[in-house]
């Protein structure tokens, strides 16, 4: 009965966390509302039995460290999408960042004669530019959609196409390669024994919890996106709030490529392109409400794990690669219809 | 409406000249305040002071400037001209958020709390406890609050969520943050309107105890008579301007109207209706109607021409009834059957093909669309009439619209204005519209006058009498009296069952026992 057992554990754990000596009536409803974050933890339990049952590979450590290294970058991606979710806005633009950051690199970068390379900037530059791309990415986005109060959908949206068609300009559609030392160290670094950029994912994760949970900053996204015209009542800043959210969910949008670029030693004019419906799928699977002001980091990261372990699974069960798609949007759904089924309140 | 001017239940204060009692400078004063928006004037010379541990009751119809007042006298305008000052001194400059929450709370119509977050992050929400390192310290915040709720004994448990608080709570919370700002005057904008009577009666319970505490109220609402249960004093306001200020003794219930709408008018007498005469159809037959939760054994008739009273507390399962006749609840056993046919249970859809038309509880939740036309809005329950195969005609849409605009006088430019602009009587008309735009055999109201004014409501119970003369079969589920004592006869749930039937002509005394259970022999 291991979900059983789970749901346990993760009672005990929600009360320990929650409160010291709360009086006894409240533990129960607080250990309830602390098991909402834990509502997948059941699932990827169970998918975690039926892989090692489909092929024993399936938690051999080298398989489940490469579950982690194909997950990290689009990891970051649903991380920063979880900020914005959270304030009620949305970023569609995240995936065409996550593309063109690096690629903006790869171009001031690379050799001239290496396919589109300019060469302009030594190599040292590449993580520079690569963040600060992104720093502007996001500060467009949010001159848009906080200054001039357009709607986030259709912002970025349109940035979406906009950073995309950039990317296929400057490289003129191709992939670039011969990328500079700096860019590549983040994806192919080992340290202990564990690729970087499982590190850097889980470290920014356990960051972004702390930041929703612990600080002043974090719980003001939750107000924004509950109750903006309350959390203007309350003092909040919540304009600079939202500046700050949709910069740092660019920025980190643009280190996951920087990752993913690094791993692969190049940056395709495609890289990014249709993840953030994963990213949507993961972070509404985990719990992140649409409308805003609901869900947690945690619960985020459970969402794109899970995802990722059932792709896995499918690859060691020898589904043919050309379904893979289709199953892949048959399990979203029904990890959404589950979710409901769980959660017990519509998603909104 | 018996008993006019019934004295405060408070000893009086001293009073010098004027009637009122000094006691230092006002704790709020709006001084000659004047504010356009446009070419309307929304205050014009207006004025008002309300002094130390006094409960101040501003009254004015819709439109008479008071929300204006409320959003200068808590810092979110600026007036055009005049001043605005707090125990004598200047308010603090709009951008000084802190120093005007110190000074006055508003407790708004509209909630100004998170639901997604707990009670007290809601409380606390950016005034954190911080812990090591800056983080939050979530366990002293928790203890904070629960601090916070006991000094003004409000009891909420801090961690559950606030969205899943009753209004009541809500309220209790909203004014329990206001004071932990260190305001000792805050204003209640209608806190009432969505509350049932022994809410109503607790809440009122609350403002006096705060009062004893030092706490001054500004206390807004449509609801006269609540102003002479818990005011001193009383401020009239009619068309943007100050009219009369006095203690609420020595103003008549008779004059406050008349300050209210500037005619010498005094409301309705009762009427004394008895229903159709003669044999009349049944248009409306529940039978052994049960819901688990919400109600059981409910059985009535509703004949032709008859206008029938569900009374009842908040939680007594009126409401819950009257939903289930339309169609938005699904009741587990029993029928109903309108006008000879049975709608599916649970499908509003069928219901209003049965012929029911319906005002639902909550105009802004279930009533409006607000972000569309009048015409929109009003002729939502009947696309079948505007059109051949599913399209619409807009000239048919505002031809309808614009004849029930006419019938229930709606005061608007045109068909094409947005419900949103409207001021809350002429919303509540256009769901009114909306409910009799099908020509229905049977009118479901629920609190069909809640949060409007004193003279929308006349007029909307004036029609919901003349639409039962046409033959219409009317049932009415409030615990507002006013609404109670147009119909034939009224019963009154308890706890989910039919518990009384009283005819028309019952004294509100009784009923209002009725309602809260007392006529039941346990």
């Amino acid at each position: 009965m291991p979900e059983t057992m789970t749901t346990a554990n993760a009672a005990t754990a929600g009360a320990a966390v929650a409160a010291g000596p709360p009086p006894g009536r409240r533990v129960g409803k607080l250990a309830i509302a602390r098991l909402r974050d834990f509502a997948l933890v059941p699932a990827i339990v169970l998918i975690a039995i039926v892989g090692q049952i489909i092929n024993p590979v399936f938690l051999q450590p080298d398989n489940l460290i490469n579950i982690a290294q194909t997950m990290s970058e689009i990891a970051l991606l649903v991380l920063a999408q979880t900020i914005v979710l959270v304030t009620g806005k949305m970023d569609l633009s995240l995936e065409s960042t996550f593309g063109l950051a690096p690629g903006v690199a790869a171009w001031m970068t690379v050799a001239v004669g290496a396919g589109h390379g300019t060469g302009l900037l030594s190599g040292a530059w590449a993580i520079p530019i690569t963040l600060l791309v992104g720093a502007l990415i996001g500060i467009a986005n949010a001159a848009l959609i906080v200054r001039f109060g357009l709607h986030g959908f259709i912002v970025t949206l349109g940035m979406l196409i906009v950073l995309r068609g950039l990317l296929t300009g400057i490289s003129g559609g191709q992939t670039f390669f011969n990328l500079p030392e700096s860019m590549m160290y983040l994806g192919t670094a080992v340290w202990f024994g564990v690729p970087a950029s499982i590190w850097i994912c889980v470290a920014l994760f356990a960051a972004g919890i702390i930041l929703l949970g612990y600080t002043g900053f974090g719980r003001s996204l939750y107000a924004i996106g509950g109750n903006a015209d309350a959390a203007k009542a309350a003092g909040i800043r919540t304009d600079r709030v939202l500046w700050a959210a949709l910069i740092i969910a660019s920025v980190l949008a643009a280190l996951g490529g920087l990752m993913l670029s690094g791993r692969l030693a190049s940056v395709a004019a495609s890289q990014g392109n249709g993840a953030i419906f994963t990213v949507f799928a993961a972070a509404v699977i985990g719990g992140v409400s649409l409308n805003g002001g609901k869900g947690t980091m945690f619960g985020a990261f459970t969402g794109i794990l899970l995802l990722f372990m059932i792709q896995n699974v499918l690859t060691l069960a020898g589904v043919p690669a050309q379904w893979i798609g289709a199953l892949n949007g048959a399990i979203i759904l029904i990890a959404l219809v589950v979710s409901r089924i769980t959660g017990g309140k519509a998603h909104e | 409406m018996n008993g006019s001017g019934q004295p405060s239940k408070r000893s009086s204060p001293a009073l010098d000249g004027d009637g009122r009692a000094r006691s230092g400078p006002p704790v709020a004063e709006a001084i000659d305040v004047s504010k356009r928006y446009g070419p309307t004037v929304a205050l014009d010379q207006a004025r008002i002071s309300v002094h130390s541990g006094e409960t101040h009751a501003l009254v004015g119809r819709n439109g008479a400037g008071k929300s204006t007042l409320v959003s200068i006298l808590t810092g979110l305008q600026a007036p055009d001209t005049g001043q605005i000052r707090f125990a004598g001194a200047d308010a603090p400059r709009l951008s000084d958020r802190d120093a005007w929450r110190q000074r006055v709370a508003c407790v708004y119509q509209k909630s100004t709390i998170i639901p997604e977050l707990t009670v007290a992050e809601n409380l606390l929400l950016n005034r954190y406890d911080r812990g090591r390192g800056g983080l939050i310290n979530w366990r002293a915040l928790r203890q904070r609050a629960r601090d916070l709720l006991a000094v003004w004994s409000v009891d909420v448990d801090v961690d559950s969520r606030a969205g899943d608080l009753s209004v009541e709570q809500r309220q209790f919370v909203e004014i329990a943050r206001a004071l932990s700002f260190g305001a000792r005057f805050i204003v209640l904008d209608e806190p009432t309107a969505q509350l049932d009577a022994a809410a109503i009666a607790r809440l009122f319970d609350h403002i006096l105890d705060l009062q004893q505490q030092g706490v001054t109220f500004l206390f807004i609402s449509h609801h006269l008579q609540e102003i002479y249960e818990i005011c001193d004093m009383v401020t009239v306001y009619r068309d943007a301007r100050h009219i009369v200020t006095a203690p609420v003794a020595e103003l008549p219930r008779n004059d406050l109207v008349a300050a209210m709408t500037g005619e010498a008018a005094a409301l309705q007498a009762a009427r004394a209706r008895n229903g159709p005469v003669g044999p009349a159809e049944v248009v409306l037959d529940v039978s052994d109607l049960r819901l688990a939760g919400g109600y059981e054994d409910v059985s009535f008739r509703v004949r032709s021409g008859e206008i029938i009273g569900l009374a009842g507390a908040g939680g007594s399962g009126r409401t819950a009834v009257a939903e289930s006749i339309v169609g938005l609840r699904t009741p587990d056993t029993g029928t109903v059957t309108v006008g000879g046919r049975r709608p599916r249970p649970g499908d509003v859809n069928a219901a209003l093909a049965a012929g029911v038309g319906f005002v639902p509880q909550d105009r802004h939740h279930q009533g409006l669309v607000p972000g569309m036309s009048i015409a929109d809005n009003a002729t939502l329950t009947i696309p079948e009439r505007l059109g051949r195969a599913g399209f619409l005609s807009t000239q048919r849409r505002d031809t309808i619209a614009g004849r029930l605009i006419d019938d229930l006088a709606i005061k608007t430019p045109g068909p094409d204005l947005q419900v949103s602009g409207l001021s809350g009587g002429n919303q509540q008309k256009v769901v009114m519209a909306r409910a009799l735009a099908n020509d229905p055999h049977v009118l479901v109201l629920i609190t069909p006058t809640a949060g409007v004014d004193v003279r929308s409501k006349e007029f909307l119970l004036s029609k919901v009498d003349e639409v039962a003369d046409t033959g219409t079969g009317v049932l009415v589920a409030s615990d507002e009296l006013d609404d109670l004592r147009i119909c034939d006869r009224v019963l009154v749930m308890f706890q989910g069952r039919i518990v009384a039937e009283m005819p028309s002509g019952w004294r509100d005394h009784d009923l209002v026992a009725a309602m809260e259970g007392l006529t039941v022999d346990a």
